[in-house]
């Protein structure tokens, strides 16, 4: 029975370390491929070219201009995500009746749980026309659609790990405030975001990562042209939609258009590591702050 | 006006921002499935289930589509449940508190944020070059549970973690083994959730195009799948292909096809919400 | 049959929980089908003693033991001691009842269940057996397929020791076992005791010290790790030597 135990833990553990090889697995085939895809183009042009052309006649290979258009649907994401998640989490923590809260945090789960892709069908069919209707310079692909829903998608993302936050400043923080005479308003502003800040910070960064990283969205409505711009209007390029771009069409294995892939998820890759163990850092430091 | 008046207006006209910004999110929402179901619901019939895809919008059917979803669900469920939730057993009952176990968690949380795209190169990668299995539906299932496996792993954690220290100490006191102890009754105490969370992570799988894109299954597939060896397409794919037609008849079938999927969505987080209630009810500790 | 009078011993006994020393040279023997009480105030290391005699320590990292516990004569920190096969022997009930969330009837069997027990007949029998030493047959033989969480706690208290009855041990450890229950429930408890130190030897963890000086034949007194004294019962609420113990008892301190 004792030998049975042991190959018992050794099998769950097996299933546990499973985990390690994922990544390991992960960092390989993106390091191996992008290595051979710098063997043939230099890193400084991969940073500083400022097209990004590989399936044409004359290739370029900068990754800026896909970097840029990341960048500009992530911003405008969060800068429809943070302000309203941020406004839920307060009104729902100094505000509303507990009764109230527990109805509604599901619901909100809800816009989490919709797939990507019909979010993708939302932005091209409804918010597209929609702003057309008064930004006459809209193109029909463009990032602030796909922006704006993907800011309404990671909306409960913010919302229920800053409530989270809050609610976890301790109680006689909040009862000093309003013992001084606070109206609802100053104590939340004035003390509880203050208090709660690192986690608001933590859900933020987990919230771009997730924005960095959507693919579906950003595939169906944000166009599929790599330009190095900050202007929303325009269609654009994302690295995830460059990713599906090649995907969908026919790339001989072993190319150097298909090592493309490699180093455009290695550069997505180390943005998102390097912004999740950024969360798990303030997380930690926070916590041991108040333990 | 007083200073304290003015306090308290901008303290109302908060909260009257606050009810807008928490209901903001959900009239979109609604607007946009009313909108869905007014462009689709027509195009719903018995054919449209039970066609296979076509080029030509009025005649193509969505068979394929979703029966490579419920084959994907199946397989990724076979794979990611009993791999998850061994793991969260051993992370939870079994793992001292050393580096290693330290190592482990931080990179499941790492895993669990790792872009879904990039699963799909991993899955093009190792399952369609190396293993040389091609774009078939076994090379998406395996893809799939490798994604929702830190899901997995996460939920059974906290579910075991709500089995109360007095269940095990009885049980021990009673000369059960570890294994034992697992095996009788923390696994069944915390069953409800551990299933609860699986369904959620399934339900994420079946809304996942991105990864079985890059791993190479195709939007056109004019078959049903009969094994796990064949190629397919599921359903987000589908609406991704017709979508990305200029055709107002395809965007007509995309809005069909979404709420077919939706419905498949909403019926498993119903069944999770579900069992988590019903779970909450049956055990008081 | 002669009594033994170190059925449970305990020698040179030092526990630690990390850094912390949690026990210091405690030196004990304790008598067969008797009632031993350990009393003292909280963290004094009577809970955690109370767990050496069934080792269920060996679940809290960074904790271990220096010194002996013997039962029967044989010290069972050794290596091949096999800790499953103590526990039949060492039962143990806990301070909140703790039944499974199952039914009455496989709370009672889930120790010979595990044992590789499978006879209906012999489950039966040893389940009515144990609920009636326990005295709480009358109340369940009705219900016994009905789930253990919808009891009362003091039926649960005594569902549990109807469990530990079941597995046969000679020893029964209980940590505080009445302090989470109602006075009549409380009772209850305690006139079980009485009845089965007949046939068992049992150590009792209390914080109450009208509840030792009714169930108990000897009273062992701890202080911050150490046993400060340790005697009859009687002798020790009339005439105690020590004046940590007379504070302690007088409810000085506690």
């Amino acid at each position: 029975m004792r030998v049975q135990e042991k190959i018992i833990e050794g099998l769950l553990w097996l299933s546990a370390a499973i985990t390690i090889l994922i990544t390991v697995s992960i960092i390989w085939v993106l390091l191996s491929e992008s290595v051979k895809f710098f063997s043939e183009v230099s890193i400084v042009r991969f940073l500083t070219e400022k097209e990004w052309t590989p399936l044409f006649a004359e290739k370029k290979f900068g990754i800026m201009p896909l970097v840029a258009g990341t960048f500009l649907t992530t911003v405008i994401a969060i800068a429809v995500a943070l302000p309203i998640g941020l406004t839920i989490a307060i009104y729902l923590n100094e505000y509303a009746h507990a009764r109230f809260k527990t109805f509604i945090k599901p619901l909100l789960e809800v816009l989490a749980t919709i797939p990507t892709v019909v979010y993708g069908f939302f932005a091209l069919t409804v918010v597209t026309p929609f702003l057309q209707s008064f930004i006459p310079g809209l193109a029909g692909f463009n990032a602030l659609s796909a922006g704006i829903v993907m800011g309404i998608m990671i909306i409960p993302m913010i919302s229920s790990l800053s409530e989270d936050a809050i609610s976890a400043v301790p109680r006689s923080l909040r009862e000093a405030a309003y013992g001084m005479g606070s109206t609802r308003l100053q104590t939340a502003f004035g003390v509880m975001v203050p208090a709660a800040s690192s986690g608001i910070l933590v859900s933020v960064i987990l919230a771009i990562s997730r924005a960095v990283g959507e693919t579906m969205i950003v595939a169906i409505a944000a166009g599929q042209q790599p330009r190095l711009t900050l202007n929303p209007l325009v269609p654009i390029e994302t690295i995830t939609t460059y990713i599906v771009q090649v995907s969908l069409g026919d790339v001989p294995h072993g190319s150097l258009e298909y090592r493309t892939i490699f180093a455009a998820g290695m550069t997505l890759f180390v943005f998102t590591f390097l912004l999740n163990n950024l969360s798990f850092w303030i997380k930690k430091k926070y916590q041991e702050k108040y333990d | 006006m007083t200073n304290s008046e003015k306090n308290r207006l901008k303290d109302k006209a908060f909260q009257v921002f606050g009810v807008f910004c928490t209901f903001i999110g959900l009239v979109v929402l609604a607007i946009f499935l009313i909108d869905i179901v007014i462009e689709g619901v027509a195009r719903i019939d018995w054919d449209f289930l039970t066609s296979l895809p076509s080029r030509r919008a009025a005649r193509a059917g969505i068979l394929t589509a979703w029966a490579g979803t419920l084959w994907i669900l199946v397989l990724s469920a076979i794979i990611a449940f009993p791999l998850g939730i061994a793991a969260g057993i051993y992370l939870e009952e079994y793992a001292k508190k050393t580096k290693l176990s330290n190592f482990l968690e931080i990179n499941i949380a790492n895993l669990a944020g790792v872009p879904s795209i990039i699963y799909g190169l991993l899955g093009l990668e190792l399952f369609v070059r190396i293993m040389n299995l091609g774009g078939i539906l076994l090379a998406g299932a395996l893809t799939l549970s490798l994604l929702i496996l830190p899901i997995v792993i996460v939920t059974t954690r906290e579910a075991i973690k709500a089995v109360p220290r007095t269940i095990r100490d009885g049980s021990f006191a009673l000369g059960a083994s570890k294994w034992q102890t697992v095996w009788h009754q923390v696994l069944p105490a915390s069953f409800g959730g551990i299933l609860t969370g699986v369904i959620l992570a399934l339900s994420r799988a079946v809304g996942e195009a991105a990864p079985l894109i890059v791993i190479g299954a195709l939007a056109y597939v004019p078959f049903v799948p009969r094994s796990p060896m064949d190629e397919f397409t599921v359903l987000p794919i589908q609406i991704f292909n017709w979508t990305s037609r200029p055709q107002a008849a395809f965007l007509t079938n995309a809005a069909a096809a979404i709420i077919i999927l939706l419905l498949i969505t909403f019926l498993l987080n119903g069944i999770a919400v579900y069992l988590r209630h019903r779970q909450q009810k049956k055990i008081k500790w | 049959m002669t009594k033994k009078y170190s059925k449970l011993e305990a020698i040179n006994l030092d526990a630690y929980y990390g850094d912390f020393h949690a026990l210091k040279g405690i030196n004990i023997a304790m008598e067969e089908k008797a009632v031993t009480a350990f009393i003292g105030p909280s963290g004094c290391g009577k809970s955690t003693f109370l767990r050496t005699f069934n080792r269920m320590n060996d679940y809290i990292d960074g904790f271990r033991i220096e010194g002996q516990i013997l039962l029967d004569g044989r010290d069972i920190y050794e290596k091949d001691i096999r800790v499953d096969e103590l526990r039949k022997e060492v039962g143990m009930v806990f301070q909140k009842p703790n039944p499974f969330p199952k039914s009455i009837y496989e709370n009672v069997v889930y120790g010979l269940k595990i044992q590789g027990i499978k006879d209906k007949k012999i489950l039966q029998e040893a389940c009515e057996t144990s609920l009636q030493q326990a005295a709480i047959w009358d109340e369940v033989k009705d219900k016994l397929d009905k789930s253990a969480l919808a009891l009362s706690g003091g039926q649960q208290q005594r569902l549990c020791i109807a469990r530990a009855l079941a597995i046969q041990p000679s020893v029964i450890l209980m940590d505080e076992p009445a302090s989470a229950l109602d006075p009549i429930s409380s009772a209850k408890i305690e006139e079980l005791i009485y009845d089965l130190k007949k046939d068992y030897t049992i150590v009792i963890v209390t914080h109450n010290m009208q509840q030792a000086g009714r169930v108990s034949d000897h009273t062992a007194f701890f202080y911050m790790g150490e046993l400060v004294e340790y005697a009859k019962t009687k002798t020790m609420f009339t005439s105690p030597k020590d004046t940590r113990t007379q504070n302690y008892i007088t409810g000085r301190f506690g």
